[in-house]
């Protein structure tokens, strides 16, 4: 408990209270900037969308890893979690490098906000794969066998069936993806150019205003992000619970 | 059949999309000016020293956090205490937190001008931030969950019959420790020390902002990437990439295995 007070606990009460440094009217200031809003807005606009298509191709991903069968599936299955090794700031040089302005297949995407969507598609990856795949192992295929000799359609069996029953693992997934997406750093920074008003996320934004010595400004936004990270977590907690509570 | 094959193409092709052609691309890039002049862009001293320093955060990081999240582990599942959810929701907390607000953090806590201790600290000689103990601070704090988790659904899963039995057996605590509830948690610890360490390898966002980014002396390998980046020097930028890649992969690798050991 001493541990983590002084490796986590303690500097992050730092940051509230820094926030807070010039009195709430400062802090208001300093989140209601305009550069600062638009910042957050990207921010969680993106992970929202990140979010989406995480969930949609996620569950693909599993659903192919788990009830389909070819060559080099293992290896397949092991690169899902490259994402999570790879140092952020590699991942971005990476993308940079496919699509970025040497692009081999010309499709240049540096500096626009498709790489802020991009770059955090590709650190999410594993969140929503990891979660749906154990809970499609355990689905049990007899039930939807007896759906289809019944004569529902494949379509029918995915949404009465297969659907309800993964929910909640991709709703978990999403979350965790969502917090680690608005609280993302390394990989952007190089992708995205840091644009204000146009490609700067939060995170960054944060980064700036450190480095020029405005700390106040600074921590009023970590908290905002920090404020949001919490509720989304709380949040999707709770519709996890919630859409596995249906299912019984 | 058709329908399935049609999923499979969808599949992997957004895997090579966003995942294996990026990666295979950096691999190229680095030895475009052939492997000469890639390997010696990893063995200039700035190269030497930022991969130093990046395995001193590892050396020290890693060892404290797996002793801190095995007793944390065995805090959360097996002893009953005021706190006990509120300590298992703030283990989670380096995950909600932006690795930058974490720098952030650090720096008002330890910072010389505005940090709480910063001053008193500055006072007896000591500085955190902009040299090594801030950068290793900042990597502990990433790094903190990753044995508490893997470590937990262990621990619940074995239960504590042997335990127990070992204790009706004489044995004391740090012998039941030592004898039974290590050996019986050991892949759980060795799947976190691998995350631990690939985290601790690979953290970016928080060193770099308590770092001060001196190069030479607190620029770490991810720094080095991206300062070697930002002055145009793509040949360096990508073979030190391919380096921490390749640690990456090895990460991987020690994954599976242990998943497979695991399984026997």
């Amino acid at each position: 408990m001493v541990y983590l007070s002084i490796v986590a606990l303690i500097p992050i009460a730092a940051v509230v209270e820094a926030s807070m440094d010039n009195g709430f009217d400062s802090f208001w200031t300093a989140v209601t900037n305009e550069q600062a809003l638009s910042a957050l807005k990207l921010t969680v606009i993106a992970s929202l969308i990140v979010v989406v298509i995480n969930a949609v191709t996620g569950t693909l991903i599993a659903w192919v890893l788990v009830r389909d069968d070819f060559p080099g599936k293992s290896f397949v299955n092991s690169t899902i979690d490259l994402p999570f090794a790879l140092p952020t700031i590699v991942a971005g040089l990476t993308l940079l490098a496919l699509y970025g302005p040497d692009s081999p297949v010309g499709l240049d995407l540096a500096f626009t906000r498709a790489s802020v969507v991009l770059a955090l598609l590709f650190v999410t990856l594993p969140f929503v794969v990891r979660a749906v795949q154990p809970v499609l192992l355990e689905l049990d295929v007899e039930m939807e066998e007896a759906a289809e000799s019944l004569g529902a359609t494949r379509v029918t069996v995915f949404r009465r069936i297969i659907l309800p029953t993964l929910l909640p693992a991709i709703i978990a997934g999403g979350g965790l993806a969502f917090a680690r997406a608005i609280g993302e750093f390394g990989s952007l920074v190089l992708i995205t150019g840091n644009l204000p008003f146009k490609t700067q996320v939060a995170s960054v934004f944060i980064f700036g205003q450190v480095e020029s010595d405005n700390t106040t400004g600074a921590a009023a936004v970590s908290v905002v992000l920090l404020v949001i990270a919490l509720v989304v977590l709380l949040f999707f907690g709770w519709l996890s619970k919630r859409a596995l509570r249906h299912e019984g | 059949m058709k329908g399935r094959l049609a999923l499979r193409v969808v599949a992997l092709g957004y895997l090579t999309l966003l995942l294996g052609i990026p990666v295979a691309l950096v691999f190229v890039h680095a030895f475009d000016d052939g492997i000469a002049a890639a390997w010696e862009a990893v063995t200039t001293p700035e190269a030497q020293h930022a991969f130093w320093l990046t395995m001193i955060m590892v050396v020290v990081a890693v060892p404290l956090n797996t002793i801190f999240g095995v007793i944390c582990a065995l805090a959360i599942v097996r002893q009953r205490f005021r706190g006990r959810a509120l300590l298992n929701a703030a283990v989670d907390l380096p995950f909600a937190v932006s690795p930058v607000v974490v720098g952030l953090a650090l720096l008002l806590v330890y910072g010389r001008r505005d940090g709480w201790v910063g001053e008193w600290l500055a006072e007896r000689g000591i500085q955190v931030i902009f040299s090594t103990p801030g950068m290793i601070l900042a990597t502990m704090f990433v790094s903190l969950p990753f044995v508490v988790r893997e470590v937990v659904p262990v621990l619940r899963e074995i239960g504590t019959e042997q335990e127990q039995a070992a204790a009706t057996l004489g044995a004391g605590p740090m012998q039941t420790f030592w004898r039974v509830t290590l050996p019986a948690i050991r892949w759980g610890v060795a799947y976190g020390v691998v995350l631990t360490t690939a985290r601790a390898l690979g953290e970016f966002g928080a060193v770099s902002v308590v770092s001060g980014k001196i190069s030479g002396q607190t620029q770490t390998a991810t720094l080095f990437v991206e300062d070697r980046f930002q002055r145009f020097d793509l040949t360096g930028a990508y073979a030190a990439s391919v380096v921490l890649a390749l640690l990456a992969l090895l990460t991987l690798v020690s994954m599976n295995l242990l998943r497979r050991e695991e399984g026997r």
